[in-house]
Protein backbone atom coordinates (compact mmCIF):
# COMPACT_ATOMS: atom_id res chain seq x y z
CA UNK A 1 0.00 0.00 0.00
CA UNK A 2 2.87 2.12 0.95
CA UNK A 3 4.93 1.41 -1.67
CA UNK A 4 2.08 2.09 -4.39
CA UNK A 5 1.71 5.53 -2.65
CA UNK A 6 5.32 5.90 -2.79
CA UNK A 7 5.51 5.25 -6.29
CA UNK A 8 2.11 7.47 -7.80
CA UNK A 9 4.06 10.30 -5.15
CA UNK A 10 7.47 10.59 -7.39
CA UNK A 11 5.75 9.10 -11.00
CA UNK A 12 3.17 11.92 -10.76
CA UNK A 13 4.52 15.12 -8.08
CA UNK A 14 8.51 14.73 -8.07
CA UNK A 15 9.49 13.14 -11.41
CA UNK A 16 7.38 15.80 -13.84
CA UNK A 17 8.05 18.28 -11.05
CA UNK A 18 11.73 17.46 -11.37
CA UNK A 19 11.70 17.48 -15.12
CA UNK A 20 9.64 20.80 -15.69
CA UNK A 21 10.08 23.32 -12.53
CA UNK A 22 13.60 22.29 -12.39
CA UNK A 23 15.22 20.68 -15.31
CA UNK A 24 18.43 18.79 -14.27
CA UNK A 25 21.70 19.33 -16.06
CA UNK A 26 22.92 15.40 -15.35
CA UNK A 27 26.58 14.68 -15.96
CA UNK A 28 28.05 10.81 -15.40
CA UNK A 29 24.64 9.70 -14.76
CA UNK A 30 26.01 6.17 -15.13
CA UNK A 31 28.34 6.12 -12.26
CA UNK A 32 25.29 6.34 -10.28
CA UNK A 33 25.33 2.87 -8.47
CA UNK A 34 22.67 1.01 -9.62
CA UNK A 35 22.33 -1.81 -7.06
CA UNK A 36 23.07 -2.35 -3.48
CA UNK A 37 24.57 -2.25 -0.81
CA UNK A 38 25.73 1.00 -1.76
CA UNK A 39 26.19 4.81 -0.59
CA UNK A 40 25.76 8.06 -2.13
CA UNK A 41 26.98 10.98 -0.45
CA UNK A 42 26.07 14.45 -1.56
CA UNK A 43 25.67 18.25 -0.37
CA UNK A 44 22.97 19.80 0.82
CA UNK A 45 21.54 22.89 0.58
CA UNK A 46 17.60 22.27 0.27
CA UNK A 47 14.98 19.80 1.10
CA UNK A 48 14.96 18.81 -2.51
CA UNK A 49 18.15 17.25 -2.90
CA UNK A 50 16.85 14.24 -1.77
CA UNK A 51 14.08 14.67 -3.93
CA UNK A 52 16.06 14.92 -7.28
CA UNK A 53 18.93 12.13 -6.07
CA UNK A 54 15.69 9.65 -5.82
CA UNK A 55 14.43 10.90 -8.77
CA UNK A 56 17.26 9.74 -11.00
CA UNK A 57 16.18 6.46 -9.75
CA UNK A 58 13.90 4.40 -11.92
CA UNK A 59 10.14 3.96 -9.74
CA UNK A 60 11.02 0.25 -9.56
CA UNK A 61 14.27 0.88 -7.65
CA UNK A 62 12.50 4.02 -5.55
CA UNK A 63 12.47 2.06 -2.44
CA UNK A 64 15.89 1.00 -2.76
CA UNK A 65 16.83 3.90 -1.78
CA UNK A 66 16.75 5.12 1.43
CA UNK A 67 17.71 8.88 3.07
CA UNK A 68 19.60 8.80 6.49
CA UNK A 69 17.57 11.73 8.01
CA UNK A 70 17.90 13.72 11.56
CA UNK A 71 14.76 11.80 13.49
CA UNK A 72 14.41 15.74 15.41
CA UNK A 73 13.53 17.31 12.24
CA UNK A 74 11.34 14.69 10.24
CA UNK A 75 9.81 12.66 13.05
CA UNK A 76 9.04 16.38 14.93
CA UNK A 77 5.18 15.40 13.88
CA UNK A 78 3.30 13.12 13.43
CA UNK A 79 1.94 13.86 9.49
CA UNK A 80 5.77 14.80 9.05
CA UNK A 81 7.23 11.44 10.50
CA UNK A 82 4.44 9.68 8.69
CA UNK A 83 5.10 11.14 4.88
CA UNK A 84 9.10 10.61 5.81
CA UNK A 85 8.87 7.22 7.01
CA UNK A 86 6.83 5.84 4.49
CA UNK A 87 6.86 7.92 1.47
CA UNK A 88 10.22 8.94 1.16
CA UNK A 89 11.39 6.29 3.07
CA UNK A 90 13.92 7.77 5.70
CA UNK A 91 16.18 6.10 8.24
CA UNK A 92 16.09 8.26 10.65
CA UNK A 93 18.79 9.10 13.12
CA UNK A 94 19.16 10.70 16.51
CA UNK A 95 21.31 13.24 16.30
CA UNK A 96 21.46 13.89 20.55
CA UNK A 97 22.46 10.54 21.20
CA UNK A 98 25.96 10.06 19.07
CA UNK A 99 27.72 8.69 22.11
CA UNK A 100 26.50 5.07 21.23
CA UNK A 101 27.57 4.63 17.89
CA UNK A 102 26.39 1.04 17.12
CA UNK A 103 22.73 2.27 18.45
CA UNK A 104 23.18 5.25 16.40
CA UNK A 105 24.01 3.50 13.02
CA UNK A 106 22.25 0.24 13.81
CA UNK A 107 19.52 0.80 11.19
CA UNK A 108 22.18 1.98 8.12
CA UNK A 109 23.88 -1.34 8.73
CA UNK A 110 20.53 -2.80 8.34
CA UNK A 111 19.53 -0.87 5.31
CA UNK A 112 23.06 -1.81 3.70
CA UNK A 113 22.54 -5.69 4.77
CA UNK A 114 19.04 -5.21 2.73
CA UNK A 115 20.48 -4.27 -0.01
CA UNK A 116 19.41 -0.99 -0.02
CA UNK A 117 21.24 2.56 -1.25
CA UNK A 118 22.23 4.99 1.61
CA UNK A 119 21.80 8.70 0.98
CA UNK A 120 24.05 10.80 3.38
CA UNK A 121 24.20 14.28 3.43
CA UNK A 122 27.72 14.72 5.42
CA UNK A 123 27.26 18.39 6.29
CA UNK A 124 24.63 17.63 8.33
CA UNK A 125 22.34 20.37 7.83
CA UNK A 126 21.36 22.49 4.71
CA UNK A 127 23.27 25.51 5.46
CA UNK A 128 24.04 28.58 3.79
CA UNK A 129 22.72 28.25 -0.09
CA UNK A 130 25.06 26.73 -2.49
CA UNK A 131 28.17 26.65 0.04
CA UNK A 132 29.67 23.34 1.27
CA UNK A 133 29.81 23.34 5.04
CA UNK A 134 32.60 21.05 6.96
CA UNK A 135 31.45 17.28 6.31
CA UNK A 136 30.91 14.98 9.62
CA UNK A 137 32.60 11.91 10.13
CA UNK A 138 29.79 9.68 10.69
CA UNK A 139 30.16 8.01 7.48
CA UNK A 140 33.36 7.19 8.07
CA UNK A 141 31.78 5.24 11.34
CA UNK A 142 29.36 2.93 8.71
CA UNK A 143 32.13 2.16 6.21
CA UNK A 144 34.66 1.11 8.54
CA UNK A 145 33.00 -1.97 8.76
CA UNK A 146 32.45 -2.06 5.52
CA UNK A 147 35.02 -1.26 3.18
CA UNK A 148 34.17 -3.01 0.08
CA UNK A 149 31.20 -0.74 -0.30
CA UNK A 150 30.95 1.64 -2.73
CA UNK A 151 30.62 5.01 -2.01
CA UNK A 152 29.73 7.77 -4.28
CA UNK A 153 29.77 11.65 -4.46
CA UNK A 154 27.35 13.64 -5.98
CA UNK A 155 27.32 17.33 -6.05
CA UNK A 156 24.49 19.24 -6.70
CA UNK A 157 23.81 23.05 -7.49
CA UNK A 158 21.11 25.24 -8.03
CA UNK A 159 18.91 23.67 -5.91
CA UNK A 160 19.51 26.20 -3.08
CA UNK A 161 18.34 29.05 -4.80
CA UNK A 162 14.60 27.01 -6.07
CA UNK A 163 14.35 26.12 -2.31
CA UNK A 164 16.37 27.52 0.28
CA UNK A 165 16.38 26.91 3.90
CA UNK A 166 14.34 28.69 5.58
CA UNK A 167 11.72 29.35 2.33
CA UNK A 168 8.70 28.36 1.17
CA UNK A 169 7.77 29.64 -2.03
CA UNK A 170 9.61 26.93 -4.76
CA UNK A 171 11.41 29.37 -7.71
CA UNK A 172 12.14 27.52 -10.47
CA UNK A 173 16.05 26.83 -11.55
CA UNK A 174 17.92 24.29 -13.59
CA UNK A 175 20.07 22.55 -11.61
CA UNK A 176 23.47 20.85 -11.71
CA UNK A 177 23.59 16.89 -10.72
CA UNK A 178 27.47 15.94 -11.03
CA UNK A 179 27.93 12.42 -10.48
CA UNK A 180 31.70 11.73 -9.25
CA UNK A 181 34.09 8.36 -9.07
CA UNK A 182 33.82 6.09 -6.24
CA UNK A 183 35.42 7.13 -3.57
CA UNK A 184 38.33 4.40 -2.34
CA UNK A 185 38.37 3.50 1.67
CA UNK A 186 41.11 5.05 3.65
CA UNK A 187 41.68 3.76 7.32
CA UNK A 188 42.07 7.19 8.76
CA UNK A 189 38.83 9.08 9.51
CA UNK A 190 39.81 12.65 9.15
CA UNK A 191 41.48 11.64 5.56
CA UNK A 192 39.08 10.11 4.65
CA UNK A 193 36.34 12.93 4.86
CA UNK A 194 38.83 15.15 3.41
CA UNK A 195 39.01 13.13 -0.13
CA UNK A 196 35.31 12.99 -0.25
CA UNK A 197 35.36 16.91 0.37
CA UNK A 198 37.85 17.08 -2.08
CA UNK A 199 35.89 15.00 -4.45
CA UNK A 200 32.53 16.99 -4.18
CA UNK A 201 34.75 20.42 -4.49
CA UNK A 202 36.00 19.41 -7.74
CA UNK A 203 33.05 18.08 -9.06
CA UNK A 204 31.84 21.65 -8.55
CA UNK A 205 34.11 22.84 -11.64
CA UNK A 206 31.37 21.11 -14.03
CA UNK A 207 28.68 22.62 -12.94
CA UNK A 208 26.90 25.00 -15.26
CA UNK A 209 25.19 26.67 -12.39
CA UNK A 210 28.12 27.78 -10.63
CA UNK A 211 28.68 31.52 -11.67
CA UNK A 212 24.93 32.55 -10.90
CA UNK A 213 25.38 32.73 -7.05
CA UNK A 214 25.69 36.15 -5.75
CA UNK A 215 26.39 36.52 -2.33
CA UNK A 216 24.33 38.90 -0.26
CA UNK A 217 23.83 39.49 3.20
CA UNK A 218 19.87 38.71 2.61
CA UNK B 1 -4.58 16.54 -45.70
CA UNK B 2 -5.38 17.36 -41.64
CA UNK B 3 -6.25 20.81 -43.65
CA UNK B 4 -2.96 22.25 -44.32
CA UNK B 5 -2.91 24.58 -46.20
CA UNK B 6 -0.89 23.07 -49.36
CA UNK B 7 2.21 25.13 -49.70
CA UNK B 8 3.09 24.81 -46.17
CA UNK B 9 2.00 21.05 -46.38
CA UNK B 10 5.20 21.02 -49.21
CA UNK B 11 7.45 22.91 -47.04
CA UNK B 12 7.08 20.32 -43.86
CA UNK B 13 7.53 17.76 -46.32
CA UNK B 14 10.36 19.48 -48.17
CA UNK B 15 12.13 20.07 -44.33
CA UNK B 16 11.47 16.19 -43.41
CA UNK B 17 13.54 15.44 -47.10
CA UNK B 18 16.23 17.58 -45.71
CA UNK B 19 16.65 15.50 -42.38
CA UNK B 20 16.14 12.17 -44.12
CA UNK B 21 19.31 13.45 -46.46
CA UNK B 22 20.93 14.29 -43.61
CA UNK B 23 20.69 10.93 -41.59
CA UNK B 24 21.58 8.92 -44.40
CA UNK B 25 24.87 11.03 -44.96
CA UNK B 26 25.65 10.54 -41.40
CA UNK B 27 25.34 7.03 -41.83
CA UNK B 28 27.33 7.13 -45.40
CA UNK B 29 30.01 8.30 -43.51
CA UNK B 30 30.34 6.54 -40.63
CA UNK B 31 30.33 3.17 -42.94
CA UNK B 32 33.35 4.68 -44.73
CA UNK B 33 35.15 6.00 -41.69
CA UNK B 34 34.09 3.06 -38.85
CA UNK B 35 37.25 4.35 -36.82
CA UNK B 36 35.76 8.23 -36.38
CA UNK B 37 33.54 8.85 -33.66
CA UNK B 38 30.15 10.65 -35.30
CA UNK B 39 28.51 10.49 -31.56
CA UNK B 40 28.27 14.03 -31.38
CA UNK B 41 26.94 14.29 -35.06
CA UNK B 42 24.60 11.49 -34.55
CA UNK B 43 23.18 12.95 -31.62
CA UNK B 44 22.78 16.73 -32.80
CA UNK B 45 20.66 14.95 -36.05
CA UNK B 46 18.27 12.53 -33.97
CA UNK B 47 17.57 15.64 -31.95
CA UNK B 48 16.71 17.63 -35.21
CA UNK B 49 14.37 14.73 -35.54
CA UNK B 50 12.94 14.89 -32.40
CA UNK B 51 12.93 19.06 -32.44
CA UNK B 52 11.19 19.09 -35.85
CA UNK B 53 8.58 16.28 -34.81
CA UNK B 54 7.61 18.45 -31.65
CA UNK B 55 7.01 21.81 -33.94
CA UNK B 56 5.15 20.03 -36.59
CA UNK B 57 2.81 18.80 -34.42
CA UNK B 58 2.46 21.46 -32.13
CA UNK B 59 2.09 23.58 -35.64
CA UNK B 60 -0.59 21.03 -37.07
CA UNK B 61 -2.81 21.67 -33.68
CA UNK B 62 -4.69 24.19 -32.97
CA UNK B 63 -3.86 27.19 -32.81
CA UNK B 64 -3.83 28.22 -28.73
CA UNK B 65 -2.24 24.52 -28.47
CA UNK B 66 0.75 26.31 -30.46
CA UNK B 67 0.42 29.58 -28.50
CA UNK B 68 0.71 26.97 -25.15
CA UNK B 69 3.49 25.39 -26.73
CA UNK B 70 5.50 28.83 -27.20
CA UNK B 71 5.10 29.88 -23.43
CA UNK B 72 6.65 26.82 -22.58
CA UNK B 73 9.37 27.77 -24.60
CA UNK B 74 9.80 30.70 -23.05
CA UNK B 75 9.34 29.29 -20.10
CA UNK B 76 12.60 26.40 -20.36
CA UNK B 77 14.58 29.93 -22.00
CA UNK B 78 13.68 32.03 -19.19
CA UNK B 79 14.54 29.06 -16.33
CA UNK B 80 17.89 28.28 -18.08
CA UNK B 81 19.02 32.74 -18.14
CA UNK B 82 18.13 32.50 -14.32
CA UNK B 83 19.91 29.57 -14.11
CA UNK B 84 23.25 30.92 -15.44
CA UNK B 85 23.22 34.55 -14.97
CA UNK B 86 24.27 36.04 -11.34
CA UNK B 87 21.16 36.71 -9.19
CA UNK B 88 20.96 37.38 -5.66
CA UNK B 89 19.42 35.27 -3.35
CA UNK B 90 16.78 38.38 -2.35
CA UNK B 91 15.94 38.03 -5.86
CA UNK B 92 14.30 35.12 -5.51
CA UNK B 93 11.11 36.80 -5.18
CA UNK B 94 11.63 39.19 -8.40
CA UNK B 95 12.47 36.56 -10.44
CA UNK B 96 8.81 34.17 -9.36
CA UNK B 97 7.03 37.62 -10.43
CA UNK B 98 8.98 37.35 -14.01
CA UNK B 99 7.86 33.64 -14.81
CA UNK B 100 4.22 35.25 -13.98
CA UNK B 101 4.71 37.70 -17.18
CA UNK B 102 4.80 34.49 -19.15
CA UNK B 103 0.94 33.28 -18.51
CA UNK B 104 0.22 37.23 -18.98
CA UNK B 105 2.19 37.86 -22.43
CA UNK B 106 0.54 34.54 -23.98
CA UNK B 107 -2.85 35.68 -23.30
CA UNK B 108 -2.42 38.98 -24.80
CA UNK B 109 -0.98 36.63 -27.76
CA UNK B 110 -4.34 34.29 -27.41
CA UNK B 111 -6.60 36.99 -27.63
CA UNK B 112 -4.79 38.39 -29.87
CA UNK B 113 -4.54 42.38 -28.33
CA UNK B 114 -1.97 43.97 -30.32
CA UNK B 115 -1.34 46.89 -28.00
CA UNK B 116 -0.36 44.73 -24.70
CA UNK B 117 0.91 42.52 -26.44
CA UNK B 118 3.51 44.85 -27.26
CA UNK B 119 3.94 46.98 -23.78
CA UNK B 120 3.37 44.30 -21.07
CA UNK B 121 6.86 43.71 -20.80
CA UNK B 122 8.70 46.83 -21.91
CA UNK B 123 6.25 48.64 -19.73
CA UNK B 124 4.38 47.29 -17.40
CA UNK B 125 7.06 44.68 -16.52
CA UNK B 126 9.64 46.95 -16.86
CA UNK B 127 8.02 49.17 -14.43
CA UNK B 128 6.70 46.46 -11.67
CA UNK B 129 9.65 44.36 -10.71
CA UNK B 130 12.08 47.11 -9.52
CA UNK B 131 9.12 48.04 -7.28
CA UNK B 132 8.86 44.46 -6.36
CA UNK B 133 12.75 44.26 -5.19
CA UNK B 134 12.29 47.47 -3.44
CA UNK B 135 10.07 46.13 -1.35
CA UNK B 136 12.73 43.15 -0.30
CA UNK B 137 15.04 45.95 0.82
CA UNK B 138 18.11 44.52 -0.58
CA UNK B 139 20.24 47.34 -2.51
CA UNK B 140 23.47 45.91 -2.71
CA UNK B 141 24.18 44.72 -6.42
CA UNK B 142 20.04 46.13 -6.72
CA UNK B 143 21.09 47.77 -10.54
CA UNK B 144 23.18 44.52 -11.47
CA UNK B 145 19.89 42.67 -10.94
CA UNK B 146 17.20 44.38 -11.68
CA UNK B 147 18.99 44.63 -15.13
CA UNK B 148 19.99 40.76 -15.95
CA UNK B 149 16.26 40.36 -14.92
CA UNK B 150 14.84 42.92 -17.17
CA UNK B 151 16.84 41.89 -19.75
CA UNK B 152 16.75 38.00 -19.69
CA UNK B 153 12.59 38.68 -19.63
CA UNK B 154 12.86 40.75 -22.77
CA UNK B 155 14.99 38.13 -24.77
CA UNK B 156 12.80 35.13 -23.96
CA UNK B 157 9.58 36.08 -23.31
CA UNK B 158 8.62 39.82 -25.48
CA UNK B 159 10.80 38.52 -28.34
CA UNK B 160 9.99 34.39 -28.55
CA UNK B 161 5.91 35.60 -28.36
CA UNK B 162 6.33 37.78 -31.77
CA UNK B 163 6.71 33.62 -33.19
CA UNK B 164 3.28 32.72 -31.51
CA UNK B 165 1.69 36.10 -32.42
CA UNK B 166 2.73 35.42 -36.22
CA UNK B 167 -0.12 32.88 -35.63
CA UNK B 168 -2.52 35.51 -35.07
CA UNK B 169 -2.36 37.95 -37.37
CA UNK B 170 -5.07 37.44 -40.63
CA UNK B 171 -3.81 35.37 -42.72
CA UNK B 172 -2.76 36.97 -46.43
CA UNK B 173 -0.95 34.20 -48.19
CA UNK B 174 -4.28 31.61 -47.90
CA UNK B 175 -2.13 29.12 -49.47
CA UNK B 176 0.51 29.16 -47.12
CA UNK B 177 -1.90 29.69 -43.92
CA UNK B 178 -0.04 31.41 -40.44
CA UNK B 179 1.11 28.45 -40.23
CA UNK B 180 3.42 29.75 -43.61
CA UNK B 181 5.05 32.73 -41.63
CA UNK B 182 6.25 30.44 -38.84
CA UNK B 183 7.74 28.13 -40.80
CA UNK B 184 9.36 30.35 -42.96
CA UNK B 185 11.06 32.47 -40.27
CA UNK B 186 12.22 28.98 -38.30
CA UNK B 187 13.66 27.70 -41.08
CA UNK B 188 15.08 30.47 -42.78
CA UNK B 189 16.79 31.21 -39.12
CA UNK B 190 18.15 27.85 -39.35
CA UNK B 191 19.63 27.63 -42.75
CA UNK B 192 21.21 30.68 -42.00
CA UNK B 193 23.15 28.84 -38.81
CA UNK B 194 23.85 26.09 -41.03
CA UNK B 195 25.05 28.63 -43.87
CA UNK B 196 27.20 30.61 -42.00
CA UNK B 197 28.70 28.07 -40.51
CA UNK B 198 29.51 25.73 -43.80
CA UNK B 199 30.77 29.28 -45.32
CA UNK B 200 33.12 29.61 -42.49
CA UNK B 201 33.85 26.15 -42.43
CA UNK B 202 35.13 26.50 -46.66
CA UNK B 203 36.52 29.79 -46.30
CA UNK B 204 36.92 31.24 -43.82
CA UNK B 205 39.70 33.41 -42.95
CA UNK B 206 39.08 36.82 -41.35
CA UNK B 207 37.50 36.87 -37.72
CA UNK B 208 35.20 38.60 -37.66
CA UNK B 209 35.04 39.28 -33.76
CA UNK B 210 37.88 36.93 -32.11
CA UNK B 211 36.88 37.64 -28.54
CA UNK B 212 33.63 36.86 -28.26
CA UNK B 213 33.73 33.83 -31.29
CA UNK B 214 36.49 32.49 -32.44
CA UNK B 215 35.11 30.49 -35.27
CA UNK B 216 32.96 33.09 -36.73
CA UNK B 217 34.87 34.69 -39.89
CA UNK B 218 33.54 37.59 -42.37
CA UNK B 219 33.88 34.76 -45.05
CA UNK B 220 31.20 32.90 -43.29
CA UNK B 221 28.95 35.49 -42.56
CA UNK B 222 28.91 37.57 -45.83
CA UNK B 223 28.58 33.95 -47.48
CA UNK B 224 25.98 33.30 -45.57
CA UNK B 225 23.92 36.39 -45.92
CA UNK B 226 24.29 36.01 -49.61
CA UNK B 227 23.00 32.66 -49.57
CA UNK B 228 19.92 33.33 -47.01
CA UNK B 229 19.22 36.16 -49.17
CA UNK B 230 18.68 34.38 -52.46
CA UNK B 231 16.73 31.63 -51.06
CA UNK B 232 14.56 33.75 -48.87
CA UNK B 233 13.71 35.99 -51.88
CA UNK B 234 12.59 32.72 -53.29
CA UNK B 235 10.84 31.07 -50.74
CA UNK B 236 9.21 34.03 -49.30
CA UNK B 237 6.12 34.40 -52.20
CA UNK B 238 5.40 31.06 -51.14
CA UNK B 239 4.93 30.85 -47.62
CA UNK B 240 4.17 34.43 -46.74
CA UNK B 241 2.73 37.44 -48.09
CA UNK B 242 6.42 38.85 -49.10
CA UNK B 243 7.23 39.64 -52.18
CA UNK B 244 10.15 38.85 -54.07
CA UNK B 245 11.84 41.90 -53.50
CA UNK B 246 10.83 41.99 -49.60
CA UNK B 247 11.69 38.48 -49.70
CA UNK B 248 15.42 39.09 -50.10
CA UNK B 249 15.21 42.66 -48.14
CA UNK B 250 13.33 39.87 -44.92
CA UNK B 251 16.23 37.05 -45.92
CA UNK B 252 19.32 39.52 -45.26
CA UNK B 253 17.45 41.16 -42.13
CA UNK B 254 17.25 37.45 -40.44
CA UNK B 255 20.59 36.44 -41.96
CA UNK B 256 22.36 39.62 -40.45
CA UNK B 257 20.24 39.54 -37.10
CA UNK B 258 20.31 36.00 -36.78
CA UNK B 259 24.02 36.78 -36.57
CA UNK B 260 23.98 39.33 -34.02
CA UNK B 261 21.66 37.12 -31.74
CA UNK B 262 24.22 34.14 -31.85
CA UNK B 263 27.23 36.40 -30.43
CA UNK B 264 25.13 38.09 -28.39
CA UNK B 265 24.60 34.67 -26.10
CA UNK B 266 27.52 33.75 -26.64
CA UNK B 267 29.19 36.54 -25.36
CA UNK B 268 26.73 35.47 -22.23
CA UNK B 269 28.62 32.09 -21.92
CA UNK B 270 31.92 33.78 -22.81
CA UNK B 271 31.40 35.99 -19.67
CA UNK B 272 29.92 33.24 -17.45
CA UNK B 273 33.20 30.77 -18.53
CA UNK B 274 30.56 27.95 -19.77
CA UNK B 275 30.48 26.64 -22.94
CA UNK B 276 26.77 25.48 -23.42
CA UNK B 277 23.79 26.89 -21.23
CA UNK B 278 21.90 24.37 -20.64
CA UNK B 279 21.93 19.93 -21.38
CA UNK B 280 18.34 20.00 -22.47
CA UNK B 281 19.29 18.76 -26.28
CA UNK B 282 21.41 16.59 -26.54
CA UNK B 283 24.36 17.08 -28.56
CA UNK B 284 23.39 20.94 -28.84
CA UNK B 285 23.61 22.03 -25.24
CA UNK B 286 21.19 24.04 -23.75
CA UNK B 287 17.88 25.42 -25.55
CA UNK B 288 19.27 29.09 -25.63
CA UNK B 289 22.33 27.61 -27.41
CA UNK B 290 19.39 26.33 -30.13
CA UNK B 291 17.12 29.65 -30.47
CA UNK B 292 20.04 32.14 -29.78
CA UNK B 293 19.45 33.48 -33.59
CA UNK B 294 15.66 33.17 -32.99
CA UNK B 295 15.18 36.03 -30.30
CA UNK B 296 16.80 38.41 -32.51
CA UNK B 297 14.87 36.99 -35.95
CA UNK B 298 11.60 36.34 -34.54
CA UNK B 299 10.81 40.32 -33.40
CA UNK B 300 12.54 41.96 -36.48
CA UNK B 301 10.81 40.10 -39.09
CA UNK B 302 7.43 40.20 -37.34
CA UNK B 303 7.94 43.80 -37.69
CA UNK B 304 8.76 44.15 -40.97
CA UNK B 305 6.08 41.85 -42.46
CA UNK B 306 3.85 44.13 -39.58
CA UNK B 307 4.97 47.33 -41.02
CA UNK B 308 4.69 45.81 -44.74
CA UNK B 309 0.62 44.24 -44.56
CA UNK B 310 -0.93 44.78 -41.35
Amino acid sequence: MNRCLKILFFALLVKPMVLLGLGLNIFFKARLPKAGPAMVVANHNSHLDTLVLMSLYPLSQIHKIRPVAAADYFLCNKAVAWFSLNIIGIIPIQRSNIRDKEALFAECHKALDNGNILLIFPEGSRGKPEALSALKRGIHHIIKQRSSLKVVPVMMHGLGRALPKGERVFVPFNCDVVVGEAIPFEEDAKHYIDSVSQSLNQLLALCMTRQSIVQDEY
Amino acid sequence: MFNIPLHSFYMMLFVILLLVAGSLIRLRLQRKNPSVDYTELKQRIQSWWWMIAILFGILLAPTTISIIFFALLSFLALKEFFSIMPTRQADRRVILWAYLAIPAQYYWVETAWYGMFLIFIPIYVFLFLPMRAVFIGETKGFIRSLGTIHWAVMLSVLCISHIAYLLQLPVINEEAGALGLVLFLIFITQFNDVCQYIWGKTFGKHKIIPKVSPKKTWEGFIGGVVTVTIISGLLAPYLTPLTITQGFVAGALIAVSGFVGDVVISSVKRDLAIKDSGTLIPGHGGLLDRIDSLIYTAPLFFHFLYYLYY
